[in-house]
């Protein structure tokens, strides 16, 4: 490990000793301008990453290094205190310093390195700015809304220019609505940082448009990493597969009709236009001999890719026109006697398919070819 | 419906009649005394009582010497709420227990204790007077220190149950902001569990103003250095009953305006 650290972003191989039987070992290489997500479920040891890479609790073993400087290796007494290590953390619920107002909470950080008080004002408010909240600078947090909340700690962040940029479950607090707003901003904010980014999350749609490649972490343990696709479609525990086991596609909504990679499929938000984001429960589906009829108004012929049982469960890849990851009953697939190579109807009712008005961030970069609709 | 939605609300919002009949008694003991007190106001004399000398004297010791008290609690009394609430110490349970002894202990033993520990024969008191020269007993430093000793154990423990209380995470974002400790307990801990602070300072106060016990034992009672108001209620209660009535009105007002005005805020905090 030792000769593979490089001089640039973020190095760290944390063990923690949370509990007698909790611990927590990951390894995390971060270059600087890309976003790594902490993708698992409560209690896997996220939290515990950050406070460790903050400096909130020093780690038990391993080694922090950011920007070619170590921040912690206990194996040489070597510590940076938190307020010495420069990393902008968005801590989950905010904690926006409740006593102060919106502008003094994001000059805390210049101020508190000396910054000069009209030169913090100056900053601060461009970033208050910048984020669109102009004109709420003497509030107090109590008087924000959470999206607003969240749109001050990602400032009082970003203002100090920090080496590292940690997102701990930035949106968990938010409702629908807002949230998919806060992640293009998010997203819009993450791609201008020059920095290495970690972004902490249990949803794993957050994971997929935010980040360039996902660590799945259960129990203390990284379980899988790799890009979005590779873990939608190859997932290697239970907890993965069900966690990111959607189906998700990016197409182009118009009147209830979404068009992806030239398939035709009808939706129940009529309301929708423009660019969207889709997504369908590998639960949602259904498998049919023969071409079904009554209410699924979402039918197509394909053929089984792949077959893998999961107990009770059983997991299907289909082919074209759209591949889908499918999971029926095992004693459905027993019964209608499935196989890779059956050739098969598929069905989803417009009511079980959701649409989000929202693009991933690095779909123009080519980066995820699933996210254009192409295939695995 | 229109008539009976009313109707039914007011049945059901009726608080049980015992309840009502037990807690009007109890308020009854605090209230039965203060009119009591009120009805022996000789208050066609109260100018020329209150503007008399031990009168004045004492009000302005009592007002001096109560505020030295809470200020020097402050002082003292949340760096060890402090260490109390955030570090782990051996004997920390044996700590909290000292820290209350004053709340429960009669006063007259806790000025008897000041004696001998700060007496100028006292196992502190010698070696001060050798080295400095200054005697504390029966003097307006005996009566700070004697309100400080039965008062700051109301300040540590309203601070400290407000450092336990308060969510460490905001220390640590405005650590991760580059906050030093020093400017973190500055500007996030003190101002989070500011009203528990101030309630904590108004307690203090409040108990310090009316100490009695612990100030005649260790600090005697002398007028203008040591005679404070309770003292002055004590000494004129056996020669002036009309001073005493009159010195007793003003702790009364003092005491009910201060915790009124700050009622909304420590109730909040406690």
């Amino acid at each position: 490990m030792e000769g593979a650290v490089t001089r640039q972003g973020l190095e760290a191989h944390l063990q923690v000793v949370v509990t007698d039987a909790f611990r927590l070992e990951i390894q995390l290489s971060i270059p600087p301008g890309k976003t790594i997500a902490l993708l698992g479920p409560n209690g896997a040891g996220k939290s515990t990453a950050v406070s460790a890479l903050a400096g909130l609790r020093p780690i038990d073993g391993g080694r922090i290094e950011l920007t070619g400087t170590v921040l912690d290796d206990p194996e040489r007494a070597a510590f940076v205190p938190p307020e010495q290590r420069h990393i902008g953390v968005v801590f989950q619920d905010y904690l926006l310093f409740p006593n102060l107002s919106v502008l003094e909470n994001v000059a805390f950080g210049l101020r508190s390195r000396g910054v000069a008080r009209d030169e913090a004002v100056t900053r601060s408010e461009t970033w208050i700015e910048r984020l669109g909240l102009g004109g709420l600078g003497v509030r107090k947090p109590s008087q924000l809304s959470g999206g607003q909340a969240q749109r001050v700690a990602l400032a009082r962040a970003l203002v100090t220019e920090p080496d590292l940029l940690l997102l701990d479950e930035p949106l968990a607090a938010l409702d629908v609505t807002t949230r998919a707003e806060l992640r293009r901003t998010l997203a819009e904010h993450l791609r201008t940082f020059p920095g290495p980014r970690l972004l902490i999350t249990h949803d794993p749609t957050e994971a997929f448009l935010l980040a360039d490649e996902i660590h799945v972490i259960e129990d203390g343990e990284i379980t899988q990493s790799g890009t979005a696709d590779e873990i939608r479609l190859r997932p290697r525990t239970a907890y993965v597969a069900d966690l990111v086991g959607s189906n998700l596609f990016a197409g182009v909504a118009d009147g209830g009709r979404v068009e992806t990679a030239g398939h035709h499929l009808h939706v129940a938000d009529t309301d929708a236009a423009g660019d969207v984001l889709i997504t369908i429960r590998p639960t949602a589906v259904s498998v049919h001999l023969h071409e079904p009829d009554g209410s699924p108004r979402n039918t197509w012929p394909t053929t089984i890719e792949l077959i893998e049982p999961l107990g009770e469960r059983t997991r299907l890849r289909t082919g074209g026109p759209l591949p889908l990851v499918i999971e029926i009953t095992t004693e459905a697939t027993r019964s209608l006697d499935l196989a890779a190579g059956t050739d098969v109807w598929v069905a989803v009712k417009a009511t079980e398919i959701g649409v989000e008005t929202d693009r991933p961030v690095s779909q123009r970069s080519g980066s995820r070819p699933d996210a254009a609709g192409g295939r695995p | 419906m229109s008539i009976s939605t009313p109707e039914r609300r007011r049945v059901r919002s009726r608080p049980p009649v015992f309840l009502v009949i037990l807690g009007i008694l109890g308020l009854a003991i605090f209230v039965i005394p203060f009119v009591g007190l009120l009805a022996r106001v000789p208050w066609s004399d109260l100018p020329e009582l209150l503007t008399s000398n031990i009168v004045v004297d004492a009000l302005r010791l009592s007002l001096l010497t109560s505020i030295a008290a809470t200020a020097l609690a402050a002082v003292l009394g949340v760096p060890l709420a402090w260490l109390m609430a955030r570090v782990e110490f051996p004997g920390r349970a044996i700590v909290r227990g000292i820290v209350t002894l004053p709340l429960v202990l009669p006063p007259v033993v806790g000025g008897a204790a000041l004696l001998f520990a700060l007496g100028r024969r006292g196992l502190v008191g010698e070696p001060l007077y050798e080295a400095t020269g200054l005697v504390l007993p029966f003097s307006t430093w005996g009566v700070v220190i004697a309100s400080t000793f039965v008062a700051m154990p109301f300040l540590v423990i309203t601070v400290e149950g407000a450092l336990r209380n308060l969510d460490q995470r905001y220390e640590g974002a405005a650590s991760t902001l580059g906050a030093s400790k020093w400017t973190v307990l500055r500007r996030v801990t003190l101002p989070m569990i500011g009203p528990s602070l101030l309630a904590g300072l108004v307690l203090t106060w409040a108990r310090a103003f009316g100490e009695f016990g612990a100030t005649i034992t260790f600090a005697g009672n002398l007028q203008g250095r040591t005679q404070t108001m309770p003292l002055a209620v004590f000494v004129a209660l056996e020669s002036d009953r009309d001073t005493a009535v009159a010195i007793s009105l003003v702790m009364v007002v003092v005491s009910l305006v201060v915790l009124i005005a700050l009622r909304e805020r420590w109730w909040k905090a406690l």
